[in-house]
């Protein structure tokens, strides 16, 4: 175990690709230009069209857990090639630039923190880290945080952001949904809450895994939701997709969410269902 | 059995075929020459069919998976159970013609089988979906697991897919929570779950009626995480590359046994299922029965115990 915080510095310099840079920030979405300090205390939303740009896991840890603070765990496993897996480039060799890249060993970070003083098993997704794919390391991660929640008896909370299962490992990649899937059945008949909490984008694998089997599911405004990626779909039909097709508001219009929560309200409101949610005297 | 070639390597084994069953109606009593030299021919075919399936690449595996001349869900149902009562719909939305179920009798014993239905000809494929399943497909499975944990009745899943349905409306109602949630399910049904990959094994559509205390493959079926074509037009950014896609992703059940994501390996006459269904259909029924047998001696906690743990180990990785 170690204190996340040790690690700031190193992950702060590597991670800034997702964050626009310069004085002034153009966003992406409606083209607005915003003086890039208003930006950083708008926690990365557009002040114009409240597009959430991507931002790194530690600032989610910064701005969901008590003092930003996250004790980290199991930070030392590390991706096989167990395909020997060659497309235009290496596995092993992707995985390298990915690490070079983020500063860390793989796409998530899990660990014990704290929310207003309530205990949680905590995860992170990377959307950075080889598009937030899901390997066997994220598969274990998922698992051993939903097993911490388990053993110390805490909820659980996972920040997702992937394009799907890593197909660099192939089935065992497609394994990795039936790992997380089952343990969280297991929580779940401890009685124990998750919230699984959406940002940009997550579909495919994970989306039909764990990030869809929250007790709560909450997504940031606007992001890309979905089992199969908008391009298939449109490849698949033969026509254009509808307009707001597989957005977090398309997703609760339809059922599949509980709640779009603004990144700033974030922590706020997994508190107050925390709250509600999670009292001691309820026993399995 | 003479058919027209539908894969490319199939063509001098039905050329040689049509030979030999051409020179057969002409020779019936005639001469003895011409028997024997049938019987040469013969000997031939026999040498040349071994010899292009031992050493079949994992594309031209995944092409024999598709004849479609192969075997079906409910050819299966046919030729290994009896009393099969087919049960439809989800009770929410529509009855998926992609995913079957319902109760049937193994060895005059009860069973839920469910499985994707592909189908034969235009508009079979069409109503069947080519064996895309929608949501309402995977709710109708879950449903039904649900209804055989409640009488204790074992289940028997056969899988043949390339894929749950990418569509408006698959992703309208709810694809990836449907199968999300028949992964969780199927994780702590209290029943045992007997799984065989009979074709097509795509992904999350494979897998949300995947999870088993016994995985089976066929010798010629696949199982992977993405299809080689949907592999290539992502990482190679060409479908055309699907050949490499299935080399680089191993999904063949020589692969699967390796990387221990299957249990067993039920095998096909050469040529694969398509060359005698019912002798195909007499070892997967075998082998069925075998590990329901298996499975049902073991108390339900122990066998739901297993199952976690199943899942739980698969993947490889290094602690350092
Ligand atoms: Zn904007």
């Amino acid at each position: 175990m170690e204190w996340f915080k040790k690690a700031k510095s190193g992950i702060e310099s590597k991670e800034k690709k997702n964050i626009p840079e310069g004085l002034w920030t153009k966003c992406t979405s409606c083209g607005e230009i915003v003086y890039s300090k208003k930006m950083e205390q708008l926690l990365w939303v557009c002040p114009n069209c409240n597009f959430h740009f991507r931002i790194p896991s530690r600032k989610y840890i910064e701005l969901i857990l008590d003092d930003g603070r996250l004790d980290v765990y199991d930070v030392n496993l590390v991706s096989k090639d167990p395909l020997k897996f060659k497309d235009s480039k290496k596995y092993p060799d992707r995985i390298k630039t990915a690490q070079q890249k983020s500063g860390a060993l793989e796409g998530v970070t899990a660990g014990l923190a704290a929310i207003d003083g309530i205990r949680v098993s905590f995860a992170i997704m990377d959307f950075s880290f080889i598009g937030g794919s899901m390997g066997s390391v994220v598969g274990e991660k998922i698992g051993r945080a939903i097993e911490r929640a388990i053993e110390n008896r805490v909820p659980l909370l996972i920040v997702s952001s992937s394009g799907g299962a890593r197909m660099q490992e192939g089935i065992l990649s497609l394994m990795q949904m039936a790992k997380t899937s089952a343990l969280l059945a297991v929580l779940a008949e401890k009685r124990i809450p998750y919230i699984s909490i959406l940002t940009n984008p997550t579909t495919a694998g994970v989306m039909a895994s764990y990030a869809s089997l929250g007790d709560v599911i909450i997504a940031e405004p606007k992001a890309l939701l979905g089992f199969a990626g908008p391009r298939v779909i449109q490849q698949t039909i033969g026509q254009d997709l509808p307009e707001g097709f597989q957005s977090s508001e398309f997703f609760l219009e339809k059922g599949f969410l509980d709640k779009i929560v603004e990144r700033k309200d974030l922590r706020n409101t997994i508190i107050k269902l925390l709250r509600m949610m999670w009292r001691k005297s309820v026993e399995t | 059995m003479v058919d027209r070639p539908y894969l490319e390597f199939e063509r001098p084994l039905v050329e040689l075929e049509k030979k030999i069953s051409d020179m057969k109606d002409f020779s019936v009593g005639e001469s003895i020459e011409l028997d024997s030299e049938i019987a040469s021919l013969e000997k031939k075919l026999a040498r040349l069919r071994k010899d292009i399936y031992s050493r079949l690449t994992r594309w031209q595996n995944v092409q024999l998976s598709r004849h479609p001349k192969r075997p079906y869900m409910l050819d299966y149902v046919k030729m290994i159970t009896t009393d099969f009562v087919e049960l439809h719909g989800d009770r929410c939305f529509a009855d998926d013609q992609a995913m079957i179920g319902g109760f049937a009798k193994i060895d005059n014993q009860p069973v839920l089988v469910i499985g994707q239905q592909k189908g034969r000809n235009t508009k079979q494929k069409l109503a069947r979906n080519f064996g895309m399943a929608h949501p309402e497909g995977y709710r109708k499975a879950l449903r039904l697991f649900k209804l055989a944990e409640k009488f204790e009745i074992p289940i028997i899943v056969l899988i043949d897919t390339p894929g749950a349905y990418p569509g408006i409306g698959a992703e309208e109602r709810g694809q990836a929570e449907a199968i999300a949630h028949n992964i969780r399910e199927m994780a702590r049904l209290r029943v045992p779950i007997v799984v065989v990959i009979i074709g097509e094994g795509a992904s999350g559509g494979a897998l949300g009626i995947g999870v088993g205390d016994v995985v089976m493959i066929l010798e010629y079926a696949w199982y992977s995480v993405i299809s080689p074509e949907g592999c290539a037009a992502i990482l190679w950014r060409d479908a055309a590359k699907a050949p490499e896609a299935a080399e680089a992703l191993r999904v063949t059940s020589d692969d699967l046994i390796k990387l221990k994501v299957v249990d067993k390996v039920i095998s096909e006459p050469e040529g694969g299922a398509h060359r005698d269904p019912t002798a195909t259909a007499r070892l997967v029924k075998k082998e069925i029965l075998a590990a329901l047998k298996e499975l049902q001696t073991k108390p339900i906690e122990q066998l739901l115990q297993d199952r976690l743990a199943k899942y739980r180990s698969i993947g490889e990785f290094e602690e350092r």
